[in-house]
C-alpha cells in the first residue's frame, strides 16, 4: 500500500479485495483512493468538511458531505462489507450510537482511535496536571475536536457490554506495531475489527 | 424576430413522430433546437447532455443570437474547461415549451396560428422526452453524463430516473426533486403578473405584436423581477446595492427608482422581455411546479432510482434559499437508500441560487473531478 497513515495502512491491508466499504470521516479520501486503486473496492465515504469532500469528488470518489452523528441513519442495513471509522469515534457526540450505526450499515466495522491511556498521556496528566498536549494529541483542550477521549480498555468494555465481537485488533506506537500485552499503556493508536458475531 | 447581431449556430431537429406527454395529450411536429460542441467518439460514449434552467437556452457556450451576450455557461463549458469539449461531445437543447427554437406556445400550431394557451401543459419529464428523442436522432444510446443546474438539475434527475439506461452519471447542481410550496408560490406571483397584464389577452398577443402593438412585457418584466430576487442572497443584494440611491443625492419622495436595487431590478425585468416569451414563462414555471419525482414513483423517492445504475453527484450552495441544501440532501438520502454511488457537497458561495452560474472555483473542481471518471 502507498504511504498511508499507520492505522489506515492496517485497515487497508486487512480489507478483503473487491469488497464494498463506507469510510465515515474519510478526510481527503486517501484511504478510499487506496482501497479503490489497489484492492478494487467499491469505496464510498462520508466527510463533514466541505473542502475535503470537494477533494474526494475531484479524485473521482463517491463521498457525501455529512455528519456521523446524524446522517448515518439514512444508510440501509448491511449495505457494505466494511464500515470504517478512523480517528473519528472520539469526535462524535455519541460514540456508542455511532458504533451501533457502523455495525448496522456494515457487515463488519473497522474502528481506529487514539489511546488516551498511553503512557505519555498519563505522565503528562500526572506530572503536569494539565490536559495533555502530545504528538498524538497535539491540540489544546479548548479547540480539540476530540470531545470523547477514550482508552483501549474503555473501548473493550463498551464492545463487551454491547455484545459486539472483536474479530481483530492491532496496536500502534508511532509507525510500529506493538504487542497486545499492556497495549493500554504502550499503544498510541488502536485499530479494531468488529462484527455483530 | 428583430435584429440578430449574431448568427444563430443552433441546429434544429424535427421529430417525425408525435411526442407523448404526461397530460395524456401529444405534440405533433415538434422541433428541438440544440447545439453540439466537440466530437462524438467512434464508440459514441463521450456525450454529455447539459440541461438548461427556466430561462436558459441551448446557447451554453455560443453567443446568444438576440442579446449578443456570451453563452450562459462559458466559464464551465469549452476546450480545457471542467466540461471539456476537447474530450466530450457536449449537447445542449432548448426545452420544449421554451422560445429559442424548440416548439413552445409561440410556435405555430398545425392550423398555422401560434399555439398560445392551446399549447398543452408540459412537465419536466416531457422536456426530458424531447431530449431522449434528440439522443435517439443523434445515435447516442447512453450519455457519459447529464448535467444541469436548477431546472436543469430536475431534468437530470428525471432523465436518470425515468430513462435509466440512457445515462451513466447525473450531476445535479442547486436543484430539487420536488417544488416546495414556497417555490410554487413565487412562480404563481410571476404568472399572475403576466396574466394581469391587459396586453396578455388570454395568451393571444402574438398577432398584436406583429402589428407593432404590445405583448405582456409589463407583466413578464414584473415576473422576472420577483423571480430574480429569489436567485440572489440577501447578503449578495446588500453587498451589491445596500441602500444606495440611483444617480441622485436625495430621496425624491416619489415612486421613481430611487434605490439602486430598484433600478437594477427594473433593468433586469425589462431586458428579459427582449429575449423571452411570456407564455413560455407560464408553461415552464408550471412544469417546474408540477415536478415531484417521488410522486411519479409511488411517493417514495428511492423508488424513482430503482432501475438506475448511474453515478450521481449533487451540489448545493449555502446561500441558496430557493433550493436549499436540505432539498439536495433529500435526494442524496434516497440515492443512498437505493444503494447508488453518490457524492454530495454543500459549497460556500455568496451569490445565492445563481452561484451555479458564477465564479465558484470549488464548483469547477467538483464538476471536473466527477466527469473525469
Amino acid at each position: 500500500m502507498s504511504k498511508l497513515r499507520p492505522d489506515l495502512a492496517v485497515i487497508a491491508v486487512n480489507v478483503a479485495p473487491g469488497s464494498s466499504v463506507l469510510d465515515v470521516g474519510c478526510g481527503d479520501g486517501t484511504l478510499l483512493a487506496a482501497l479503490r486503486d489497489e484492492k478494487q473496492c467499491d469505496a464510498r465515504g462520508m466527510e463533514l468538511d466541505s473542502a475535503n469532500v470537494g477533494e474526494c469528488v475531484a479524485r473521482g470518489l463517491s463521498v457525501i458531505q455529512g455528519d456521523a452523528d446524524k446522517d448515518l441513519a439514512f444508510y440501509p442495513d448491511k449495505s457494505v462489507d466494511y464500515a470504517i471509522l478512523s480517528q473519528t469515534l472520539q469526535t462524535t457526540m455519541r460514540p456508542d450510537m455511532a458504533l451501533e450505526q457502523l455495525l448496522r450499515i456494515g457487515r463488519k466495522a473497522f474502528v481506529s482511535f487514539p489511546n488516551f491511556a498511553h503512557w505519555r498521556v498519563r505522565l503528562s496528566l500526572l506530572w503536569g496536571g494539565r490536559m495533555p498536549v502530545t504528538r498524538l494529541l497535539p491540540v489544546a483542550w479548548y479547540e480539540t475536536p476530540n470531545i470523547h477521549h477514550l482508552t483501549i480498555d474503555d473501548f473493550r468494555a463498551l464492545v463487551k457490554e454491547r455484545g459486539i465481537a472483536v474479530e481483530g485488533c492491532w496496536f500502534l506506537s508511532g509507525d510500529t506495531r506493538c504487542s497486545p500485552a499492556a497495549a493500554n499503556f504502550r499503544a498510541e493508536h488502536a485499530v479494531f475489527l468488529l462484527s455483530r458475531g | 424576430m428583430a435584429t440578430a447581431r449574431n448568427i444563430d449556430t443552433s441546429k434544429v431537429l424535427e421529430l417525425a413522430e408525435p411526442l407523448p406527454l404526461d397530460s395524456g395529450r401529444s405534440l405533433e411536429g415538434v422541433r428541438i433546437a440544440y447545439e453540439a460542441h466537440g466530437t462524438l467518439s467512434p464508440a459514441r460514449d463521450n456525450a454529455i447532455l447539459i440541461a438548461h434552467a427556466l430561462t436558459g437556452d441551448q446557447h451554453v457556450m455560443s453567443d446568444h443570437p438576440k442579446t449578443g451576450k456570451p453563452g450562459w455557461w462559458v466559464r464551465m463549458v469549452g476546450p480545457g474547461k471542467p466540461i471539456d469539449t476537447d474530450r466530450f461531445y457536449v449537447i445542449c437543447a432548448n426545452v420544449i415549451g421554451s422560445c429559442m427554437g424548440s416548439t413552445g406556445p409561440a410556435s405555430l400550431a398545425p392550423d398555422g396560428a401560434p399555439y398560445g394557451m392551446r399549447f398543452p401543459v408540459i412537465t419536466i419529464r416531457d422536456m426530458v422526452r424531447g431530449h431522449i428523442a434528440l439522443l435517439d436522432a443523434l445515435g447516442i444510446e447512453s450519455l457519459h453524463a447529464v448535467v444541469g443546474g436548477s431546472m436543469g438539475g430536475m431534468q437530470a434527475l428525471s432523465l436518470a430516473a425515468n430513462f435509466s439506461d440512457r445515462t451513466r452519471a447525473a450531476l445535479v447542481i442547486a436543484s430539487t426533486a420536488r417544488h416546495s410550496a414556497q417555490n410554487i408560490a413565487f412562480h404563481e406571483v410571476g404568472r399572475q403578473a403576466i396574466m394581469a397584464d391587459p396586453a396578455w389577452r388570454e395568451g393571444d398577443y402574438y398577432a398584436a405584436k406583429v402589428d407593432g402593438g404590445k405583448g405582456p412585457e409589463k407583466g413578464l418584466s414584473v415576473a422576472r423581477m420577483a423571480a430574480h430576487i429569489t436567485y440572489l442572497s440577501e447578503a449578495g443584494l446588500t453587498d451589491k446595492f445596500g441602500r444606495r440611491l440611483q444617480d441622485r443625492a436625495e430621496k425624491t419622495f416619489g415612486f421613481d427608482a430611487d434605490f439602486q436595487v430598484e433600478s437594477y431590478l427594473r433593468y433586469q425585468g425589462l431586458s428579459f422581455t427582449d429575449r423571452f416569451d411570456a407564455n413560455s414563462y407560464l408553461y415552464i414555471t408550471r412544469a417546474m411546479d408540477y415536478f415531484d419525482l417521488a410522486e411519479e414513483h409511488g411517493g417514495l423517492l428511492a423508488n424513482a432510482f430503482a432501475g438506475s445504475m448511474a453515478r450521481y453527484c449533487l451540489v448545493s450552495f449555502d446561500t441558496d434559499w430557493l433550493y436549499p441544501t436540505a432539498e439536495s440532501r433529500n435526494v442524496v438520502h434516497a440515492l443512498n437508500a437505493a444503494g447508488l454511488p453518490v457524492s454530495f457537497v454543500e459549497l460556500s458561495a455568496p451569490y445565492g441560487h445563481d452561484s451555479f452560474l458564477l465564479d465558484v472555483p470549488a464548483l469547477d473542481r467538483v464538476v471536473e473531478g466527477f466527469l473525469k471518471q
